[in-house]
Protein backbone atom coordinates (compact mmCIF):
# COMPACT_ATOMS: atom_id res chain seq x y z
CA UNK A 1 0.00 0.00 0.00
CA UNK A 2 2.73 2.33 1.02
CA UNK A 3 4.39 1.71 -2.33
CA UNK A 4 1.36 2.76 -4.35
CA UNK A 5 0.79 5.77 -2.19
CA UNK A 6 4.36 6.81 -2.83
CA UNK A 7 3.81 6.52 -6.58
CA UNK A 8 0.54 8.45 -6.49
CA UNK A 9 2.05 11.17 -4.42
CA UNK A 10 4.77 11.72 -6.97
CA UNK A 11 4.20 14.17 -9.78
CA UNK A 12 4.94 13.16 -13.35
CA UNK A 13 7.73 15.71 -13.49
CA UNK A 14 9.58 14.41 -10.49
CA UNK A 15 9.06 10.82 -11.64
CA UNK A 16 10.65 11.75 -14.98
CA UNK A 17 13.47 13.39 -13.09
CA UNK A 18 14.14 10.22 -11.10
CA UNK A 19 13.99 8.11 -14.25
CA UNK A 20 16.60 10.30 -15.94
CA UNK A 21 18.83 10.03 -12.87
CA UNK A 22 18.34 6.30 -12.67
CA UNK A 23 19.05 5.72 -16.34
CA UNK A 24 22.19 7.82 -16.26
CA UNK A 25 23.49 6.08 -13.12
CA UNK A 26 22.61 2.73 -14.69
CA UNK A 27 24.54 3.69 -17.82
CA UNK A 28 27.59 4.55 -15.74
CA UNK A 29 27.39 1.21 -13.96
CA UNK A 30 27.02 -0.51 -17.33
CA UNK A 31 30.15 1.13 -18.73
CA UNK A 32 32.23 -0.10 -15.83
CA UNK A 33 30.55 -3.49 -15.55
CA UNK A 34 31.51 -4.31 -19.15
CA UNK A 35 35.18 -4.19 -18.15
CA UNK A 36 34.64 -6.77 -15.40
CA UNK A 37 32.67 -9.05 -17.63
CA UNK A 38 35.12 -8.95 -20.57
CA UNK A 39 38.13 -9.73 -18.42
CA UNK A 40 36.24 -12.50 -16.67
CA UNK A 41 35.16 -13.91 -20.03
CA UNK A 42 38.75 -14.32 -21.10
CA UNK A 43 40.80 -14.90 -17.95
CA UNK A 44 38.08 -16.28 -15.65
CA UNK A 45 39.22 -13.83 -12.99
CA UNK A 46 37.76 -10.76 -11.33
CA UNK A 47 39.92 -7.75 -12.05
CA UNK A 48 39.54 -6.11 -8.66
CA UNK A 49 41.70 -3.21 -9.81
CA UNK A 50 39.03 -2.18 -12.35
CA UNK A 51 37.25 0.19 -9.95
CA UNK A 52 40.59 1.80 -9.16
CA UNK A 53 41.28 2.25 -12.85
CA UNK A 54 38.10 4.38 -12.88
CA UNK A 55 39.52 6.38 -9.95
CA UNK A 56 42.85 6.92 -11.71
CA UNK A 57 41.05 8.12 -14.84
CA UNK A 58 39.30 10.79 -12.74
CA UNK A 59 42.67 12.00 -11.43
CA UNK A 60 44.10 12.01 -14.95
CA UNK A 61 41.23 14.27 -16.02
CA UNK A 62 41.76 16.53 -12.99
CA UNK A 63 45.45 16.94 -13.77
CA UNK A 64 44.84 17.51 -17.47
CA UNK A 65 42.22 20.20 -17.09
CA UNK A 66 42.72 21.81 -13.67
CA UNK A 67 46.48 21.53 -13.28
CA UNK A 68 47.85 21.62 -16.83
CA UNK A 69 45.00 23.71 -18.27
CA UNK A 70 44.62 21.53 -21.35
CA UNK A 71 41.23 22.00 -23.09
CA UNK A 72 38.74 19.45 -21.75
CA UNK A 73 38.11 17.67 -25.05
CA UNK A 74 41.85 17.11 -25.59
CA UNK A 75 42.24 16.02 -21.99
CA UNK A 76 39.48 13.46 -22.41
CA UNK A 77 41.29 11.90 -25.37
CA UNK A 78 44.47 11.82 -23.32
CA UNK A 79 42.65 10.31 -20.33
CA UNK A 80 41.24 7.53 -22.48
CA UNK A 81 44.68 6.69 -23.89
CA UNK A 82 46.42 6.88 -20.51
CA UNK A 83 43.78 4.72 -18.85
CA UNK A 84 43.98 2.10 -21.60
CA UNK A 85 47.75 1.98 -21.08
CA UNK A 86 47.29 1.68 -17.33
CA UNK A 87 44.96 -1.29 -17.81
CA UNK A 88 47.44 -3.00 -20.13
CA UNK A 89 50.34 -2.34 -17.75
CA UNK A 90 48.41 -3.82 -14.82
CA UNK A 91 47.66 -6.91 -16.88
CA UNK A 92 51.28 -7.33 -17.92
CA UNK A 93 52.81 -6.83 -14.50
CA UNK A 94 50.21 -8.27 -12.12
CA UNK A 95 48.42 -10.97 -14.15
CA UNK A 96 50.56 -12.17 -17.05
CA UNK A 97 53.40 -13.59 -14.90
CA UNK A 98 50.75 -15.72 -13.19
CA UNK A 99 49.23 -17.09 -16.39
CA UNK A 100 49.92 -20.71 -15.45
CA UNK A 101 49.45 -20.23 -11.71
CA UNK A 102 46.32 -21.33 -9.82
CA UNK A 103 43.30 -19.02 -10.18
CA UNK A 104 43.51 -17.98 -6.52
CA UNK A 105 46.99 -16.51 -6.98
CA UNK A 106 45.75 -14.27 -9.79
CA UNK A 107 42.78 -13.19 -7.70
CA UNK A 108 45.06 -12.22 -4.82
CA UNK A 109 47.32 -10.40 -7.24
CA UNK A 110 44.27 -8.47 -8.43
CA UNK A 111 43.43 -7.44 -4.88
CA UNK A 112 47.06 -6.39 -4.47
CA UNK A 113 46.93 -4.31 -7.64
CA UNK A 114 43.77 -2.65 -6.33
CA UNK A 115 45.36 -1.74 -2.97
CA UNK A 116 48.50 -0.57 -4.72
CA UNK A 117 46.55 1.87 -6.91
CA UNK A 118 44.48 3.15 -3.98
CA UNK A 119 47.52 3.76 -1.80
CA UNK A 120 49.53 5.17 -4.66
CA UNK A 121 46.77 7.69 -5.28
CA UNK A 122 46.60 8.46 -1.60
CA UNK A 123 50.36 9.03 -1.52
CA UNK A 124 50.61 11.02 -4.73
CA UNK A 125 47.41 13.05 -4.64
CA UNK A 126 46.65 13.00 -0.89
CA UNK A 127 43.38 11.76 0.57
CA UNK A 128 41.83 15.22 0.48
CA UNK A 129 38.91 15.24 -1.97
CA UNK A 130 39.56 17.14 -5.18
CA UNK A 131 36.92 18.62 -7.37
CA UNK A 132 36.46 17.16 -10.84
CA UNK A 133 36.90 20.04 -13.31
CA UNK A 134 33.66 21.79 -14.11
CA UNK A 135 32.70 21.70 -17.76
CA UNK A 136 29.95 24.25 -18.17
CA UNK A 137 28.61 22.77 -21.40
CA UNK A 138 27.99 19.38 -19.78
CA UNK A 139 27.17 20.25 -16.19
CA UNK A 140 24.63 22.99 -16.88
CA UNK A 141 21.00 22.41 -16.00
CA UNK A 142 18.52 22.33 -18.80
CA UNK A 143 14.76 22.21 -18.62
CA UNK A 144 12.79 19.87 -20.82
CA UNK A 145 9.00 20.02 -20.45
CA UNK A 146 9.33 21.35 -16.94
CA UNK A 147 11.87 18.72 -15.89
CA UNK A 148 15.18 20.14 -14.72
CA UNK A 149 18.10 17.88 -15.64
CA UNK A 150 21.83 18.23 -15.94
CA UNK A 151 22.97 18.03 -19.55
CA UNK A 152 25.39 15.24 -18.65
CA UNK A 153 22.50 13.05 -17.48
CA UNK A 154 21.21 13.06 -21.04
CA UNK A 155 24.67 12.64 -22.57
CA UNK A 156 25.56 9.61 -20.44
CA UNK A 157 22.95 7.16 -21.83
CA UNK A 158 23.64 8.26 -25.41
CA UNK A 159 27.41 7.80 -25.04
CA UNK A 160 26.87 4.46 -23.32
CA UNK A 161 24.65 3.18 -26.12
CA UNK A 162 27.15 4.34 -28.75
CA UNK A 163 29.97 2.57 -26.93
CA UNK A 164 27.88 -0.57 -26.64
CA UNK A 165 27.07 -0.60 -30.36
CA UNK A 166 30.74 -0.15 -31.28
CA UNK A 167 31.83 -2.77 -28.75
CA UNK A 168 29.31 -5.37 -29.93
CA UNK A 169 30.39 -4.73 -33.49
CA UNK A 170 34.04 -5.30 -32.58
CA UNK A 171 33.29 -8.44 -30.61
CA UNK A 172 30.87 -10.02 -33.07
CA UNK A 173 32.02 -8.88 -36.48
CA UNK A 174 35.78 -8.37 -36.54
CA UNK A 175 38.72 -10.73 -36.61
CA UNK A 176 40.03 -9.50 -33.28
CA UNK A 177 36.56 -9.95 -31.74
CA UNK A 178 36.39 -13.47 -33.13
CA UNK A 179 39.76 -14.28 -31.59
CA UNK A 180 38.60 -12.82 -28.26
CA UNK A 181 35.60 -15.11 -28.26
CA UNK A 182 37.79 -18.06 -29.24
CA UNK A 183 40.33 -17.37 -26.49
CA UNK A 184 37.54 -17.04 -23.94
CA UNK A 185 36.22 -20.47 -24.90
CA UNK A 186 39.44 -22.47 -25.18
CA UNK A 187 42.78 -20.70 -25.04
CA UNK A 188 44.82 -23.83 -25.71
CA UNK A 189 43.14 -24.50 -29.01
CA UNK A 190 43.19 -20.78 -29.78
CA UNK A 191 46.98 -21.04 -29.49
CA UNK A 192 46.98 -23.99 -31.87
CA UNK A 193 45.08 -21.80 -34.35
CA UNK A 194 48.06 -19.44 -34.23
CA UNK A 195 46.36 -16.78 -32.10
CA UNK A 196 48.72 -14.83 -29.86
CA UNK A 197 46.63 -15.02 -26.72
CA UNK A 198 48.76 -12.51 -24.83
CA UNK A 199 47.92 -9.89 -27.44
CA UNK A 200 44.24 -10.75 -27.32
CA UNK A 201 44.26 -10.42 -23.53
CA UNK A 202 46.06 -7.05 -23.73
CA UNK A 203 43.48 -5.78 -26.21
CA UNK A 204 40.69 -6.96 -23.93
CA UNK A 205 42.18 -5.01 -21.01
CA UNK A 206 42.64 -1.97 -23.24
CA UNK A 207 39.00 -2.04 -24.36
CA UNK A 208 37.72 -2.55 -20.82
CA UNK A 209 39.88 0.33 -19.59
CA UNK A 210 38.79 2.63 -22.40
CA UNK A 211 35.16 2.07 -21.39
CA UNK A 212 36.14 2.61 -17.75
CA UNK A 213 37.82 5.89 -18.71
CA UNK A 214 34.78 7.15 -20.60
CA UNK A 215 32.62 6.05 -17.67
CA UNK A 216 34.97 7.77 -15.22
CA UNK A 217 34.86 11.07 -17.09
CA UNK A 218 31.08 11.06 -17.13
CA UNK A 219 31.03 9.92 -13.51
CA UNK A 220 33.29 12.81 -12.55
CA UNK A 221 31.10 15.38 -14.26
CA UNK A 222 27.99 13.93 -12.63
CA UNK A 223 29.49 13.31 -9.16
CA UNK A 224 32.46 15.72 -8.95
CA UNK A 225 34.23 14.62 -5.74
CA UNK A 226 37.48 12.74 -6.43
CA UNK A 227 39.14 10.68 -3.69
CA UNK A 228 41.56 7.73 -3.80
CA UNK A 229 38.77 5.40 -2.71
CA UNK A 230 36.31 6.73 -5.24
CA UNK A 231 36.42 3.51 -7.27
CA UNK A 232 35.70 1.07 -4.44
CA UNK A 233 31.92 1.26 -4.15
CA UNK A 234 31.17 1.69 -7.87
CA UNK A 235 33.69 -1.08 -8.54
CA UNK A 236 31.88 -3.46 -6.22
CA UNK A 237 28.47 -2.55 -7.56
CA UNK A 238 29.56 -2.89 -11.17
CA UNK A 239 31.07 -6.27 -10.40
CA UNK A 240 27.70 -7.20 -8.92
CA UNK A 241 25.98 -5.81 -12.02
CA UNK A 242 28.14 -8.09 -14.17
CA UNK A 243 27.27 -11.09 -12.01
CA UNK A 244 23.56 -10.27 -12.05
CA UNK A 245 23.55 -10.06 -15.83
CA UNK A 246 25.59 -13.24 -16.18
CA UNK A 247 29.31 -12.70 -15.93
CA UNK A 248 31.11 -13.06 -19.23
CA UNK A 249 28.11 -11.70 -21.13
CA UNK A 250 28.42 -8.09 -22.34
CA UNK A 251 24.71 -7.43 -22.78
CA UNK A 252 24.16 -8.99 -19.38
CA UNK A 253 26.58 -6.53 -17.78
CA UNK A 254 24.65 -3.64 -19.34
CA UNK A 255 21.34 -5.07 -18.17
CA UNK A 256 22.74 -5.59 -14.67
CA UNK A 257 24.07 -2.04 -14.63
CA UNK A 258 20.68 -0.60 -15.51
CA UNK A 259 18.86 -2.76 -12.96
CA UNK A 260 21.16 -1.56 -10.18
CA UNK A 261 21.26 2.08 -11.24
CA UNK A 262 17.53 2.45 -11.76
CA UNK A 263 16.67 0.35 -8.71
CA UNK A 264 18.94 2.34 -6.44
CA UNK A 265 17.55 5.71 -7.53
CA UNK A 266 13.90 4.68 -7.60
CA UNK A 267 13.96 3.02 -4.18
CA UNK A 268 15.36 6.15 -2.62
CA UNK A 269 12.86 8.25 -4.60
CA UNK A 270 9.82 6.28 -3.46
CA UNK A 271 11.01 5.49 0.04
CA UNK A 272 13.18 8.35 1.26
CA UNK A 273 13.30 6.69 4.67
CA UNK A 274 15.28 3.84 3.07
CA UNK A 275 17.97 6.09 1.65
CA UNK A 276 20.44 4.84 4.26
CA UNK A 277 20.14 1.40 2.66
CA UNK A 278 20.92 2.70 -0.80
CA UNK A 279 24.17 0.80 -1.12
CA UNK A 280 22.64 -2.35 0.32
CA UNK A 281 20.23 -2.58 -2.60
CA UNK A 282 22.87 -3.98 -4.97
CA UNK A 283 23.88 -6.68 -2.52
CA UNK A 284 20.30 -7.71 -1.83
CA UNK A 285 19.61 -8.03 -5.55
CA UNK A 286 22.81 -10.06 -5.87
CA UNK A 287 21.74 -12.49 -3.17
CA UNK A 288 18.30 -12.92 -4.70
CA UNK A 289 19.67 -13.49 -8.21
CA UNK A 290 22.33 -15.91 -7.03
CA UNK A 291 19.63 -17.80 -5.20
CA UNK A 292 17.25 -18.18 -8.12
CA UNK A 293 19.52 -17.94 -11.14
CA UNK A 294 23.15 -18.56 -10.22
CA UNK A 295 24.40 -18.06 -13.78
CA UNK A 296 22.87 -14.58 -13.94
CA UNK A 297 19.97 -13.25 -16.00
CA UNK A 298 21.58 -13.69 -19.42
CA UNK A 299 24.25 -16.18 -18.41
CA UNK A 300 24.31 -19.43 -20.34
CA UNK A 301 24.33 -22.81 -18.85
CA UNK A 302 27.52 -24.54 -19.78
CA UNK A 303 26.74 -27.48 -21.98
CA UNK A 304 29.44 -29.60 -23.45
CA UNK A 305 29.36 -32.45 -25.86
CA UNK A 306 31.94 -35.08 -25.21
CA UNK B 1 59.54 -35.10 -42.21
CA UNK B 2 58.74 -34.85 -38.54
CA UNK B 3 61.39 -36.44 -36.34
CA UNK B 4 61.00 -37.09 -32.63
CA UNK B 5 64.11 -38.19 -30.74
CA UNK B 6 64.33 -39.50 -27.17
CA UNK B 7 61.41 -37.40 -26.01
CA UNK B 8 60.80 -37.36 -22.27
CA UNK B 9 57.75 -35.52 -20.91
CA UNK B 10 56.63 -35.30 -17.29
CA UNK B 11 53.31 -34.25 -15.86
CA UNK B 12 53.42 -33.29 -12.21
CA UNK B 13 56.30 -35.60 -11.39
CA UNK B 14 55.04 -38.53 -13.44
CA UNK B 15 56.88 -39.42 -16.61
CA UNK B 16 54.20 -39.66 -19.28
CA UNK B 17 56.69 -40.24 -22.09
CA UNK B 18 59.89 -42.09 -21.22
CA UNK B 19 62.12 -41.50 -24.20
CA UNK B 20 60.22 -41.83 -27.46
CA UNK B 21 61.64 -41.73 -30.97
CA UNK B 22 59.59 -41.82 -34.11
CA UNK B 23 59.57 -40.57 -37.69
CA UNK B 24 56.67 -39.22 -39.69
CA UNK B 25 57.77 -39.12 -43.34
CA UNK B 26 56.06 -36.73 -45.75
CA UNK B 27 52.96 -37.92 -47.54
CA UNK B 28 52.34 -40.94 -45.33
CA UNK B 29 49.70 -41.94 -42.81
CA UNK B 30 51.46 -42.83 -39.58
CA UNK B 31 49.39 -44.35 -36.82
CA UNK B 32 50.05 -44.56 -33.14
CA UNK B 33 47.95 -47.01 -31.17
CA UNK B 34 47.88 -47.60 -27.47
CA UNK B 35 45.62 -47.95 -24.48
CA UNK B 36 44.30 -45.11 -22.32
CA UNK B 37 47.10 -43.42 -20.43
CA UNK B 38 49.83 -44.69 -22.71
CA UNK B 39 50.87 -41.10 -23.45
CA UNK B 40 49.43 -40.71 -26.94
CA UNK B 41 47.79 -37.34 -26.41
CA UNK B 42 50.79 -36.08 -24.45
CA UNK B 43 52.98 -36.79 -27.47
CA UNK B 44 50.77 -34.69 -29.79
CA UNK B 45 50.43 -31.91 -27.25
CA UNK B 46 54.20 -31.79 -26.91
CA UNK B 47 54.78 -31.71 -30.65
CA UNK B 48 52.38 -28.76 -31.05
CA UNK B 49 54.03 -26.92 -28.15
CA UNK B 50 51.26 -27.01 -25.55
CA UNK B 51 53.49 -29.06 -23.24
CA UNK B 52 57.21 -28.55 -22.84
CA UNK B 53 59.36 -31.70 -22.84
CA UNK B 54 61.91 -32.45 -20.17
CA UNK B 55 64.45 -33.65 -22.68
CA UNK B 56 64.66 -34.86 -26.24
CA UNK B 57 64.32 -33.19 -29.58
CA UNK B 58 61.52 -32.57 -32.06
CA UNK B 59 62.40 -31.38 -35.53
CA UNK B 60 60.35 -30.72 -38.62
CA UNK B 61 62.03 -30.62 -42.02
CA UNK B 62 65.46 -30.53 -40.37
CA UNK B 63 64.47 -27.51 -38.27
CA UNK B 64 64.29 -27.94 -34.52
CA UNK B 65 60.91 -26.91 -33.12
CA UNK B 66 61.25 -28.25 -29.56
CA UNK B 67 61.55 -24.88 -27.83
CA UNK B 68 59.12 -22.94 -30.05
CA UNK B 69 55.69 -21.84 -28.86
CA UNK B 70 52.53 -23.18 -30.50
CA UNK B 71 52.06 -20.10 -32.60
CA UNK B 72 55.46 -20.54 -34.27
CA UNK B 73 55.08 -24.29 -34.62
CA UNK B 74 51.78 -23.85 -36.44
CA UNK B 75 53.44 -21.55 -38.97
CA UNK B 76 55.77 -24.40 -39.95
CA UNK B 77 52.72 -26.24 -41.32
CA UNK B 78 51.80 -28.56 -38.46
CA UNK B 79 48.29 -28.59 -37.05
CA UNK B 80 46.29 -30.57 -34.54
CA UNK B 81 42.75 -31.94 -34.54
CA UNK B 82 42.42 -32.23 -30.78
CA UNK B 83 40.94 -35.01 -28.73
CA UNK B 84 37.27 -34.39 -28.04
CA UNK B 85 37.13 -32.08 -31.11
CA UNK B 86 37.15 -28.87 -29.08
CA UNK B 87 35.45 -26.75 -31.70
CA UNK B 88 34.69 -23.22 -30.49
CA UNK B 89 31.10 -23.89 -29.43
CA UNK B 90 30.35 -20.17 -29.04
CA UNK B 91 31.38 -19.43 -32.62
CA UNK B 92 29.39 -20.22 -35.75
CA UNK B 93 30.45 -22.99 -38.10
CA UNK B 94 31.73 -20.40 -40.56
CA UNK B 95 33.66 -18.55 -37.85
CA UNK B 96 35.28 -21.81 -36.74
CA UNK B 97 36.56 -22.30 -40.27
CA UNK B 98 37.70 -18.69 -40.50
CA UNK B 99 39.58 -18.92 -37.26
CA UNK B 100 41.38 -21.95 -38.64
CA UNK B 101 42.76 -19.56 -41.25
CA UNK B 102 43.65 -17.01 -38.59
CA UNK B 103 47.24 -16.63 -39.73
CA UNK B 104 46.43 -16.27 -43.40
CA UNK B 105 45.70 -12.96 -45.08
CA UNK B 106 44.78 -14.11 -48.57
CA UNK B 107 41.05 -13.44 -48.43
CA UNK B 108 40.17 -14.81 -51.85
CA UNK B 109 42.04 -18.04 -51.20
CA UNK B 110 40.40 -18.40 -47.80
CA UNK B 111 36.99 -18.13 -49.48
CA UNK B 112 38.02 -20.86 -51.92
CA UNK B 113 39.15 -23.14 -49.12
CA UNK B 114 35.88 -22.64 -47.28
CA UNK B 115 34.06 -23.68 -50.47
CA UNK B 116 36.36 -26.70 -50.74
CA UNK B 117 35.63 -27.78 -47.16
CA UNK B 118 31.90 -27.24 -47.62
CA UNK B 119 32.17 -29.42 -50.73
CA UNK B 120 33.78 -32.13 -48.65
CA UNK B 121 31.30 -31.74 -45.76
CA UNK B 122 27.95 -30.57 -47.17
CA UNK B 123 26.40 -30.89 -43.69
CA UNK B 124 28.60 -28.07 -42.49
CA UNK B 125 27.44 -25.77 -45.27
CA UNK B 126 23.81 -26.40 -44.29
CA UNK B 127 24.73 -25.33 -40.78
CA UNK B 128 26.92 -22.41 -41.82
CA UNK B 129 25.35 -19.92 -39.39
CA UNK B 130 24.68 -22.27 -36.53
CA UNK B 131 26.77 -22.14 -33.40
CA UNK B 132 29.23 -25.02 -33.42
CA UNK B 133 27.97 -26.08 -29.99
CA UNK B 134 24.64 -27.08 -31.54
CA UNK B 135 26.19 -29.61 -33.95
CA UNK B 136 26.13 -33.37 -33.41
CA UNK B 137 29.33 -35.13 -32.39
CA UNK B 138 30.05 -36.31 -35.92
CA UNK B 139 29.45 -32.85 -37.38
CA UNK B 140 31.72 -31.34 -34.76
CA UNK B 141 34.45 -33.78 -35.73
CA UNK B 142 34.06 -32.78 -39.36
CA UNK B 143 34.24 -29.15 -38.34
CA UNK B 144 37.38 -29.82 -36.29
CA UNK B 145 38.98 -31.45 -39.34
CA UNK B 146 37.80 -28.62 -41.60
CA UNK B 147 39.13 -26.01 -39.18
CA UNK B 148 42.54 -27.72 -39.17
CA UNK B 149 42.59 -27.85 -42.98
CA UNK B 150 41.93 -24.11 -43.17
CA UNK B 151 45.53 -23.31 -42.22
CA UNK B 152 46.72 -25.32 -45.25
CA UNK B 153 48.83 -27.66 -43.17
CA UNK B 154 51.47 -30.04 -44.43
CA UNK B 155 51.13 -32.32 -41.42
CA UNK B 156 47.84 -32.97 -39.65
CA UNK B 157 47.91 -34.68 -36.28
CA UNK B 158 44.60 -36.24 -35.26
CA UNK B 159 43.86 -37.27 -31.72
CA UNK B 160 41.22 -40.01 -31.60
CA UNK B 161 38.94 -38.66 -34.30
CA UNK B 162 36.60 -41.65 -33.97
CA UNK B 163 36.02 -41.22 -30.23
CA UNK B 164 32.35 -41.45 -29.33
CA UNK B 165 31.07 -41.52 -32.89
CA UNK B 166 28.64 -43.94 -34.53
CA UNK B 167 30.22 -46.65 -36.71
CA UNK B 168 28.87 -45.11 -39.93
CA UNK B 169 30.31 -41.72 -39.04
CA UNK B 170 33.64 -43.31 -38.14
CA UNK B 171 33.75 -44.84 -41.61
CA UNK B 172 33.18 -41.38 -43.08
CA UNK B 173 35.96 -39.88 -40.99
CA UNK B 174 38.45 -42.54 -42.05
CA UNK B 175 37.48 -42.08 -45.69
CA UNK B 176 38.15 -38.36 -45.30
CA UNK B 177 41.52 -38.99 -43.66
CA UNK B 178 42.52 -41.00 -46.71
CA UNK B 179 41.20 -38.31 -49.04
CA UNK B 180 43.22 -35.65 -47.28
CA UNK B 181 46.30 -37.86 -47.42
CA UNK B 182 45.77 -38.40 -51.14
CA UNK B 183 45.92 -34.63 -51.56
CA UNK B 184 49.51 -34.78 -50.30
CA UNK B 185 49.08 -34.04 -46.62
CA UNK B 186 50.91 -36.10 -44.05
CA UNK B 187 48.80 -37.63 -41.29
CA UNK B 188 49.82 -38.58 -37.79
CA UNK B 189 46.85 -40.47 -36.42
CA UNK B 190 46.27 -41.53 -32.85
CA UNK B 191 43.58 -44.10 -32.29
CA UNK B 192 42.13 -46.58 -29.88
CA UNK B 193 40.16 -47.96 -32.77
CA UNK B 194 43.20 -49.99 -33.73
CA UNK B 195 41.54 -52.07 -36.40
CA UNK B 196 40.55 -49.19 -38.68
CA UNK B 197 43.62 -47.14 -37.89
CA UNK B 198 46.03 -49.93 -38.80
CA UNK B 199 44.16 -50.67 -42.01
CA UNK B 200 44.90 -47.23 -43.44
CA UNK B 201 48.37 -46.79 -41.89
CA UNK B 202 51.55 -46.86 -43.94
CA UNK B 203 53.53 -47.32 -40.76
CA UNK B 204 52.39 -47.78 -37.20
CA UNK B 205 53.78 -47.53 -33.69
CA UNK B 206 52.48 -49.14 -30.53
CA UNK B 207 52.78 -47.02 -27.41
CA UNK B 208 52.61 -48.63 -23.98
CA UNK B 209 52.98 -46.61 -20.75
CA UNK B 210 55.28 -44.04 -22.26
CA UNK B 211 57.40 -46.32 -24.42
CA UNK B 212 57.19 -47.48 -28.00
CA UNK B 213 57.07 -51.25 -27.81
CA UNK B 214 56.49 -52.22 -31.41
CA UNK B 215 56.46 -50.79 -34.90
CA UNK B 216 55.83 -51.98 -38.41
CA UNK B 217 53.57 -51.52 -41.39
CA UNK B 218 49.89 -51.38 -40.64
CA UNK B 219 49.43 -54.78 -42.22
CA UNK B 220 52.20 -56.39 -40.17
CA UNK B 221 50.77 -55.16 -36.92
CA UNK B 222 47.25 -56.20 -37.90
CA UNK B 223 48.54 -59.75 -38.29
CA UNK B 224 50.70 -59.73 -35.20
CA UNK B 225 49.16 -62.11 -32.62
CA UNK B 226 50.11 -59.93 -29.64
CA UNK B 227 48.47 -56.90 -31.19
CA UNK B 228 45.43 -58.93 -32.15
CA UNK B 229 44.99 -60.00 -28.57
CA UNK B 230 45.75 -56.70 -26.85
CA UNK B 231 44.11 -54.20 -29.21
CA UNK B 232 41.80 -56.03 -31.56
CA UNK B 233 40.07 -58.21 -29.02
CA UNK B 234 40.87 -61.42 -30.86
CA UNK B 235 42.15 -64.53 -29.17
CA UNK B 236 45.34 -66.22 -30.28
CA UNK B 237 44.59 -69.17 -32.52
Amino acid sequence: MEFFQAIFNMSAASFAQHMVNGISLGSLYAMIAIGYTMVYGILLMINFAHGDIVMMACYFAFFGITVFQIPWYLTFVGVIIATALLGVVIERTAYRPLRDAPKNSVLISAIGASFLLENLANYLFSGRPLRFPNIELLSQNIAIAGVQVQAISLVIPVVTMLCLVVLLHIVNHTKIGMSMRAVSKDYEIARVMGINIDNVISITFAIGSILAAIGAIMWGIRYPGITPLLGVMPGLKCFIAAVIGGIGNIKGAVLGGFILGLGEILIVAFFPQLSGYRDAFAFIVLIIILFYKPTGLLGEKTTEKV
Amino acid sequence: MLKVEDLVVSYGGIEALKGISLDVPDGKIITLIGANGAGKSTLLRTIIGLVKPESGKISYNEKEITALNSQKIVTTGITLVPEGRRVFSNLTVLENLKIGAYMRNDKAEIEKDIEWIYGMFPRLQERNWQLAGTLSGGEQQMLAVGRALMCRPKLIMMDEPSLGLAPLVIKDIFRIIQEINAKGMTILLIEQNANMALKIADWAYVLETGRITMEGTGKELLENPQIREAYLGKKKK
